[in-house]
Parts: structure tokens; C-alpha cells; sequence
């Protein structure tokens, strides 16, 4: 099944269990080219298992997810590898190799997704994507050598350094201080215009979901809860989005007085 | 590949005990055939087999030096007052060379190997498990079973033999030492004696064995921190399981195959 439309990611009816234990019941989505969407739920509500499934880590129990018109479940491991050339992930621990320098963690993909790219053509790739993520400075560092907010942003440079064409974000702000996590939003938005990328960012982090957000669903009780633009899921007056949204507001503050 | 999860809390009842016992059997086999299945399909990964085989050797020397230089002069200063009871001092090169060869240089430098190795192999495949780096290798279109595992389990089972050989002769210096201070035996009397009673069909099973051993030790290693979850705690548990478990199959396996080989060699009886 090929459908040549402006829907880069849809999901049917996704499904995903843990022994007893429901994450996903039923999730139906779809993502257009060049849409910032923002997945909000509390934590242990799917989210990142909703991330994996997408992009092959995990499979569903039932459902189907197409990227670009191809079911990734009926995909041989090699024709899976040529879809995820398109897709970059963030993961919320960053994953950085630690027994390589942010020089090889950078060229690691490249030479893996082209195996005939030239050695010149890797290094002046690897160069550049750090210059997008300013931190040239750090080619020949360990990721040991590193703070929180440096390992997101070589991170986020690793999985751009193929070019995607969508880009999914695990937590891409936790754990860091409510500036570092505007100049990572910022830095975030920036690189998806200037790479015309469409983007999936699971997170529970207003700052970063204003920032990037084009459209944002919420997941709740393993089901996609509410659905609409952020104003609408900030402002609603419906009990447990004020509750939770006051909760990270609360939270914001507090991170912003220990700065 | 579908293995079977282990029960994890504080406290395992003697039943969860069992049930991780036979789970992590049966997740050892379900490893061994995948390398198998895996291990002859390209691409190789030579670099990064060459790359472990240089790490887990150069690790290891040290160690494996100073235990088998002690292991063969202890072995020849407890062994010179029995042997000069019956008279039979003039023995002691050949029960030294024989001990070592055989059984105890092999053994004893798989069982350092594993401590150092398997350890170390669990706890940074944990690491990797848990802080997401074997997923983000996946989604770089490697495949993270050939990548981490199969290329460790070959260089533990290219480099044990090796180590054991070269303990095998750090021993022998180390019983020429004890010689040397409890009987006024010269270099060239000891050499002799050594090599005269060591026969071709010794030291073949001795050092055959060890193939075994360092394939167990990657094997073992690799699984448990292949498959490690519930973080740092994780990455603890599948480093000092990893030693226990190929310790306990070092053993084990070394019985089965001192059986096979005297049954090979009827001679070494």
C-alpha cells in the first residue's frame, strides 16, 4: 500500500501490552510533512514505547504504522534500515557510544547508512552538523567530558547528521534547567525549519511544547485522551489538564528560582 | 529472538529461583544458536574483533602473569616434600609440567579470564542496554547482536587460548623458581625433565578446552548484559552473574570435557 499524500507517519489502531500491563489500546494518528507534534502524558502512559514502535524497536501487539505509504511491520530488517535513513531519534539519554569520541558517534551513522560515503565527505558532515548545533569545540571530546545540556545537543547532532525527513524526540528537555531547555526548544525549531523535517517530540515539558508545538495529543489511561493546537490543551477547563499543566507550570517556576 | 524474562525483586521465593535458573538456560541457548546463525553471515566486524581481542588480552596479561608464575611455584614447593618422602624428588619437573599443562594452567587462567572478562563484557553491554546505546546502534542499521556480541565471543575464544599457553610457560618459570630454592636442580636438568614428560597428546585437550572456555565466558557475559534491565542495579546484577554463571559452566564443561578427552586419548589415563 502506497499512498502518495502530503502524510508522512500514520498509525491504525495501535496496540501495545507489557505482560498484563496495557500502554497503548487503539492509537490512531497521523502526522503531515512538516508538523511539529507534541505527545504530552504522564509518565508510564506509552509514550516512549510509542516512539520505539514507530520506529521499529518495538512491535506492536496489533495495529499498523506506515512511514512515507510503507507498513514498517511487513518490512525486511534491510528494507527497515533504508526507512530509518529518513528518521532521526532522540533518545531522552541522549545514548551517546561512550567508548567513542562525539567525532566517531557522529560518523558512526553515516558510515553505517552510506557504507560508500568517502572519509573527506564524513568529516566535512560531521564539521557541519556540529556548527548547526554549535559545539565544534567538542569533535574530539569523550561523552563523559560532557554536561546534560551538551550530550542533548550532540545528541540531537547525531540524529540529524542523516538529513531525516522526520525527526522523533524522547524527552528531549528532562532534566535540564528551564534555559538550557528553551535554547534546546529553540535550537530544536530552528533546525526543523532549516531542514524542512517533520517532527514527533514526547514530552511533559510546557516550555519546550510552546516552542516547538504545531499540534499536540495527550495520552491518558493507554488511549489518545485529547487531541488540538496547545492553547487549546493549556487553557481547557477540563479538570485533569488543569491539574496536570498547573503541575508543570508549578514545576517551571521552581527550576527557574533555583537558576 | 525471544527470551524468557527473569523474575527480579528483593527477595526471590526458592520457586522464582528455579524459574531463573531454567530461563537463563534456556536465554544461553537461545544466544548460542543466534550466533551461530549469525556468525558466518557478513558483514564480519573484523575491526571491532581485532579491537577486543587487543583490549580483553592486553587486560588480562597482568594478572593472568603474576597468578601463573605463583600458581607453579607454589605447586612445586608444596608438591617437593611429598615427592621427597618416597624419594622420587627427581619427579618433580614432570608432576609440575604435567599439573600445569593439563589441568590446572587451562582452568586457572579460564577462571581469571572469566572474572576480568566476563565481568567487564556484562557490565558494559548493561550500560549500553540501559542507557539506550544498543537501540540507538539499531537504529543506525547495525545490527547490535552482531556488533557486540558475536565480535566479543570470538575474541574471548581466540585470546583464551592463547593466554593459557603463555600461562602454561610463566608457570613452569615459576616452578623452575621453587626447584631452584628447595633442590639444586640446574636450568637445563629442569628444561629436560619438563619436556621429556610432557607428551604431544597433553597438551592438545589442555589447550583445546580453552576454546570452550573463552567461547562460554563471551557467550555468558554477553547475554547477561545483553539482556540487563532495571538500570544501574541492572548493569551490577548482569557484571557479577555474568562471573558466577561462567565460573560455575568453566567448571563444569571442564569436567565434561577431561572425560571426552581421555576418552580421545585413552593414553593420557
Amino acid at each position: 500500500m502506497v499512498m502518495a499524500d502530503s502524510r508522512v507517519v500514520v498509525i491504525k489502531n495501535l496496540s501495545k501490552r507489557f505482560d498484563t500491563l496495557s500502554v497503548l489500546e487503539n492509537i490512531s494518528l497521523e502526522v503531515t510533512r512538516g508538523e511539529n507534534l507534541i505527545v504530552f502524558g504522564r509518565s508510564g502512559q506509552g509514550k516512549s514505547v510509542l516512539l520505539k514502535c514507530i520506529i521499529g524497536l518495538m512491535a506492536p501487539d496489533s495495529g499498523e504504522i506506515f512511514i512515507n505509504g510503507q507498513n514498517i511491520g511487513k518490512l525486511k530488517i534491510s528494507e527497515l534500515n533504508q526507512v530509518r535513513k529518513n528518521i532521526g531519534f532522540l533518545f531522552q539519554s541522549s545514548a551517546l557510544y561512550d567508548s567513542m569520541t562525539v567525532n566517531e558517534n557522529l560518523s558512526f551513522p553515516l558510515k553505517r547508512h552510506f557504507p560508500d560515503m568517502a572519509q573527506k565527505e564524513i568529516d566535512d558532515k560531521v564539521k557541519y552538523t556540529l556548527e548547526l548545533v554549535s559545539l565544534e569545540e567538542a569533535i574530539n571530546k569523550m561523552p563523559a567530558e560532557l554536561s546534560g545540556g551538551m550530550k542533548k545537543r550532540i545528541g540531537l547532532a547525531r540524529s540529524i547528521i542523516t538529513d531525516p525527513e522526520l525527526m522523533l524526540y524522547d524527552e528531549p528537555t528532562t532534566g535540564l534547567d528551564p534555559i538550557t531547555t528553551k535554547e534546546i526548544s529553540e535550537l530544536i525549531l530552528s533546525l526543523q525549519k532549516k531542514l524542512n523535517m517533520t517532527s514527533i517530540v514526547v514530552t511533559h515539558d510546557l516550555i519546550c511544547a510552546e516552542i516547538i508545538a504545531d499540534r499536540a495529543i495527550f495520552l491518558k489511561d493507554s488511549k489518545i485522551a485529547y487531541e488540538g493546537d496547545i492553547k487549546q490543551l493549556t487553557e481547557s477547563n477540563d479538570s485533569f489538564l488543569k491539574n496536570f499543566f498547573s503541575h508543570e507550570i508549578l514545576a517551571n517556576q521552581n527550576e527557574s528560582k533555583k537558576v | 529472538m525471544k527470551l524468557t524474562r527473569l523474575k527480579q525483586g528483593k527477595r526471590l521465593t526458592t520457586r522464582e529461583y528455579i524459574y531463573n535458573f531454567f530461563a537463563t538456560i534456556s536465554g544461553l541457548t537461545i544466544f548460542n544458536i543466534e550466533f551461530f546463525k549469525q556468525v558466518f553471515v557478513p558483514p564480519y566486524e573484523i575491526s571491532e574483533i581485532k579491537k577486543h581481542m587487543d583490549e580483553l588480552g592486553v587486560k588480562t596479561f597482568g594478572i593472568v602473569s603474576v597468578t601463573g608464575f605463583i600458581i607453579g611455584l607454589v605447586l612445586a614447593m608444596q608438591s617437593q616434600p611429598v615427592l621427597a618422602r618416597f624419594g622420587a624428588s627427581d619427579f618433580l619437573p614432570g608432576m609440575v609440567a604435567l599439573s600445569v599443562v593439563r589441568e590446572l594452567g587451562p582452568v586457572i587462567t579460564a577462571l581469571i579470564f572469566a572474572g576480568r572478562v566476563s565481568s567487564g563484557i556484562g557490565a558494559e553491554l548493561g550500560s549500553m542496554r540501559v542507557t539506550e546505546q544498543i537501540d540507538a546502534m539499531e537504529v543506525s542499521a547495525v545490527n547490535p547482536f552482531k556488533y557486540l556480541v558475536v565480535t566479543r565471543i570470538i575474541a574471548t575464544t581466540m585470546i583464551l587460548p592463547i593466554l593459557t599457553i603463555y600461562v602454561i610457560i610463566i608457570a613452569l618459570l615459576g616452578g623452575y623458581l621453587a626447584v631452584i630454592i628447595v633442590e639444586s636442580m640446574n636450568f637445563e636438568y629442569y628444561r629436560t625433565a619438563v619436556v621429556s614428560s610432557i607428551e604431544f597428546g597433553d597438551f592438545i585437550p589442555g589447550v583445546a578446552k580453552t576454546f570452550v572456555f573463552g567461547y562460554i565466558v563471551g557467550l555468558v557475559g554477553s547475554y547477561k548484559g545483553f539482556t540487563a534491565e532495571g538500570g544501574t542495579e541492572g548493569v551490577g546484577k548482569a557484571s557479577t552473574t555474568s562471573v558466577v554463571v561462567s565460573s560455575l559452566l568453566i567448571l563444569i564443561f571442564d569436567m565434561i570435557l577431561v572425560k571426552i578427552s581421555l576418552w580421545l586419548w585413552p593414553t593420557l589415563g
